[in-house]
């Protein structure tokens, strides 16, 4: 094995496809890299192709072109049981008719450990995720975010390298959600797990992962992490579909030094970061985090452009005010300010002055 | 204070009244118009399921051809061999026939000639002894020649008048209510001493057949297992556009005739039908060599495995269908083989429609009667065969309904076994 990089790669996607049909490409052209002890979430809209790859990593779909390495080693032709993946279902998939110990000790028992040894490692299991009372349940008896705990231990009890999971939390609700995001992303990083974890829930992805890879349409949209995806996003479907976004089309008139000038549909000029455009006459794009807009012209730097905006609604919301404009023609366009005590509130049919800081306003694709 | 003494009565309402007595008042309504919804359906099963078998449970401990007659167009009811039964009652078991109880059998005689009941009393005492029908139809006929002293008179009819068997078997038909048809039905009689004692070798039936009707029904039970699992696992897995086609195939049977399907098995499996043509013509088997597929237990076994299988095969559908592919996922991901998965994951998963589908074609095996009729032959017929024979053939009903009554009886044990084993909650028919 070379030492150049290629070695440090755990889990490998190199150049995957995959179609069920021979019609459809359900997964185009992937390229991935995880190195071991990662923390990476899959995320898109339902139907982006996440399950699938993730069910090709398992080993219940077989890639139709390209090859995936666990380890250094291709595992296309590895069947699921000898993949030593840990799994986590979306439905928990726990074994109805065994009892929680018996769930538990079943991946132990095909691999035939012993019963003493086994008992032990259950109870280990079952402590991590301070179950330890349930053991003698079935899983019927069980609330969902026990059960939830309970295919994450039965997941973790074999000790495996790579964990898996699909949409684990999605049938819990918001605050058993939060708490058990926290938990995973607790015992990932305390047991050193590479963990694949897939979602449609962005904030979920933003708080739990190392990395993110944003999914649409079967391929990876953008690989990084949360913070870069949510500032520098790489294309207008990333920046639209990570966090709130407001976006204003228009046509490149000048480039360069790593800024540019949009002309908007009704004639104003505005400032942006270039990064889907490369010449003058391009049509794109541009998207501004709704907290990035100012008020205040003298935050702006020197020459900074600036827009009129009508304001369409005030909502006050406690922490913060998320103040609806009409701008360029876009009446969605939405600014959320802090509450601090010197902070105006805006009032409907008003019209203010906005701009922002050349960096916070990136010109992408007009897709 | 008021309200810390009311929380230690009965709750009443607002206005006073005790709260359960309200609540009755308020339900009974409703339970009575839920009552008359289901009361045709009920008075339907009582009269149409209930009372036909209490009256085959009746039949078989109670049969009065020996002790009444009941005229069929004027309904005058007699009783018949009045002088013998007193004689019967005066005189314990075992006693040999005197004068006295020939003169009360020649009295006796002279009524069955005036209502005409000599047959229906020999055929009563038929049951019990053979050649005994032919015996009183003669006394019968002779009954007013006859003339003191009475029993040479008899031995001057036929020898066999002093048959200590005979007198036993006249005994037991005495009473109307007996016991003699269940032991019919498991090759025992009364010997003339009163013991019970087994029936001749040559004679005894009952309890083979019973014994070839449990066997084969198992082992029907059990081909219909093998073959409807894996076309239910199919059915279950397959896309929907599929699994609707292959249920039809299924269902196919359902929509001919019973009677088509089983005449058609005929055509199959005689010697000149299609499966020997073929295995001739193919030349695996010699011209001389035709294999007897039927008129035996071969031909029982095939027919009625084909003509069940569909009651296997919706029970397992029904638990196959919803058990999510995710539990054979999740076992494989976690280091199972497929096949420990199919044995730890999914198969304990649809032991309720095994249990389901076994139990009602075990139970519809074990009553069928067309179809090991028609290809069964003498070697394949089933206990329900006989039970057709002395209703319609030999018109011995009581024995009919004994036997009868034994396989229900047989039935519900298994039942309860079943539910002492695998618990009748876990059922599931569909
Ligand atoms: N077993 C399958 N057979 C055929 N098509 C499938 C199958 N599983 C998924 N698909 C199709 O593949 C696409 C991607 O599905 P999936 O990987 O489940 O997306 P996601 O998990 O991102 O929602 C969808 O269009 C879906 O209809
Ligand atoms: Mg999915």
């Amino acid at each position: 094995m070379t030492d150049n990089g290629q070695a440090e790669a755990f889990v490998e996607f190199d150049r995957v496809q995959k179609s069920y049909d021979g019609e459809v490409l359900v997964v185009k052209d992937l390229n991935l890299s995880m190195p071991k002890g990662e923390f990476l979430t899959m995320l898109g809209p339902s139907g982006s192709g996440k399950t699938t790859c993730l069910m090709m990593l398992a080993g219940f779909e077989t890639a139709t072109h390209g090859e995936i390495r666990l380890n250094g080693q291709e595992i296309n032709n590895i069947p699921p049981h000898k993949r030593g993946i840990g799994m986590v279902f979306q439905n928990y998939a726990l074994f109805p008719h065994m009892t929680v110990n018996e769930n538990l000790a079943f991946p132990l028992e095909v691999r035939g450990m012993g019963k003493s040894e086994r008992e032990a490692a259950v109870k280990r299991a079952l402590d991590m995720v301070q179950m330890g009372e349930f053991g003698n349940r079935r899983p019927a008896q069980l609330s969902g975010g026990q059960q939830q705990r309970i295919a994450l231990a039965r997941a973790l009890v074999f000790q495996p390298e790579l964990v898996l999971m699909d949409e684990p939390l999605g049938a819990l609700d918001k605050q058993l959600r939060e708490h058990m995001q926290f938990e995973i992303t607790r015992l990932a990083h305390e047991l050193g797990i590479t963990t694949v974890y897939v979602t449609h829930d962005q904030t979920e992805a933003l708080t739990m992962s190392d990395r993110v890879a944003v999914f649409n349409d079967g391929r990876i949209q953008q690989l990084a992490p949360p913070d870069q995806l949510y500032e520098q996003p790489d294309n207008s479907f990333v920046a639209q579909f990570i966090g709130e976004n407001n976006t204003l089309d228009g046509v490149v008139s000048e480039i360069g030094n790593g800024t540019a000038l949009v002309k908007l549909s009704d004639g104003s000029v505005i400032d942006a970061t270039p990064v889907n455009v490369s010449h003058a006459g391009e049509q794109t794009r541009v998207s501004i985090r709704p907290e990035r807009v100012e008020f205040d012209m003298s935050r702006l730097p020197e020459g900074a452009h600036t827009l009129k905006a009508e304001v369409k609604e005030f909502v006050y919301m406690g922490d913060i005010f998320r103040t609806r404009l009409s701008v360029a023609g876009n009446d969605d366009f939405i600014v959320k300010t802090r509450n601090a005590a010197d902070q105006v509130r805006l009032t409907p049919g008003q019209t203010v002055e906005i701009g922002w800081k050349p960096e916070d306003c990136r010109a992408l694709d007009a897709d | 204070m008021t309200a810390e003494t009311g929380a230690q009565d009965a709750l009443v309402t607002a206005d006073g009244k005790p709260l359960k007595a309200a609540l009755r008042a308020a339900q009974a309504r409703s339970k009575r118009r839920a009552f008359y919804l289901v009361a045709p359906l009920l008075v339907f099963i009582l009269l149409t399921f209930v009372a036909p078998i209490l009256q085959m449970l009746h039949q078989s401990i109670h049969n009065d051809g020996f002790t009444m007659h009941e005229d069929v167009i004027s309904h005058e009811r007699t009783p018949l061999m009045v002088n013998l039964r007193q004689w019967f009652d005066e005189n314990p078991r075992g006693t040999a026939p005197d004068e006295a109880a020939y003169a009360a059998i020649a009295a006796d005689l002279l009524v069955l000639r005036e209502v005409k009941a000599g047959g229906q009393v020999g055929t009563r005492v038929n049951y019990e002894r053979s050649r005994s029908r032919s015996m009183f139809t003669k006394a019968v006929r002779r009954a007013e020649r006859l003339e003191p002293p009475f029993e040479a008179a008899f031995m001057d009819l036929d020898e066999d008048w002093a048959d200590p068997e005979l007198w036993a078997a006249m005994r037991s038909s005495a009473s109307a209510y007996t016991m003699n048809f269940y032991l019919a039905a498991i090759d025992k009689v009364r010997a003339p001493d009163g013991s019970i004692t087994n029936v001749d070798e040559d004679r005894a039936l009952y309890k083979k057949l019973f014994g070839r009707t449990l066997v084969l029904s198992l082992l029907i039970t059990f081909l219909t297992f093998v073959l409807a699992y894996p076309i239910a696992h199919l059915l279950a897995t397959l896309p929907l556009r599929y699994s609707n086609l292959l249920m039809i195939f299924v269902l196919l049977p359902f929509w001919t005739s019973l009677l088509v399907r089983t005449t058609s098995w005929m055509v199959l499996l005689q010697s000149q039908g299609v499966l020997n043509d073929a295995l001739v013509g193919s030349g695996i088997l010699a011209d001389e060599n035709r294999v007897q597929l039927m008129y035996n237990q071969a031909g029982t076994v095939i027919a009625m495995t084909h003509i069940l299988l569909p009651f296997m095969v919706l029970p397992l559908y029904s638990v196959m269908r919803p058990i999510n592919p995710s539990y054979v996922r999740a076992a494989r991901s976690l280091g199972a083989t497929s096949w420990t998965a199919f044995r730890r994951i999914y198969f304990p998963q649809t032991v309720p429609g095994i249990g389901a589908g076994a139990l009602l074609v075990f139970i519809l095996a074990v009553g069928y009667y067309i179809t090991p009729a028609l290809v069964g032959g003498a070697d394949g017929t089933l206990i329900s065969n006989l039970i057709a024979y002395h209703m319609t053939g030999s018109l011995n009903w009581s024995l009919a309904a004994a036997l009868a009554g034994m396989l229900l009886i047989g039935i519900l044990i298994l039942y309860w076994l079943y539910d002492l084993l695998v618990g009748i909650d876990n059922l599931k028919l569909g």
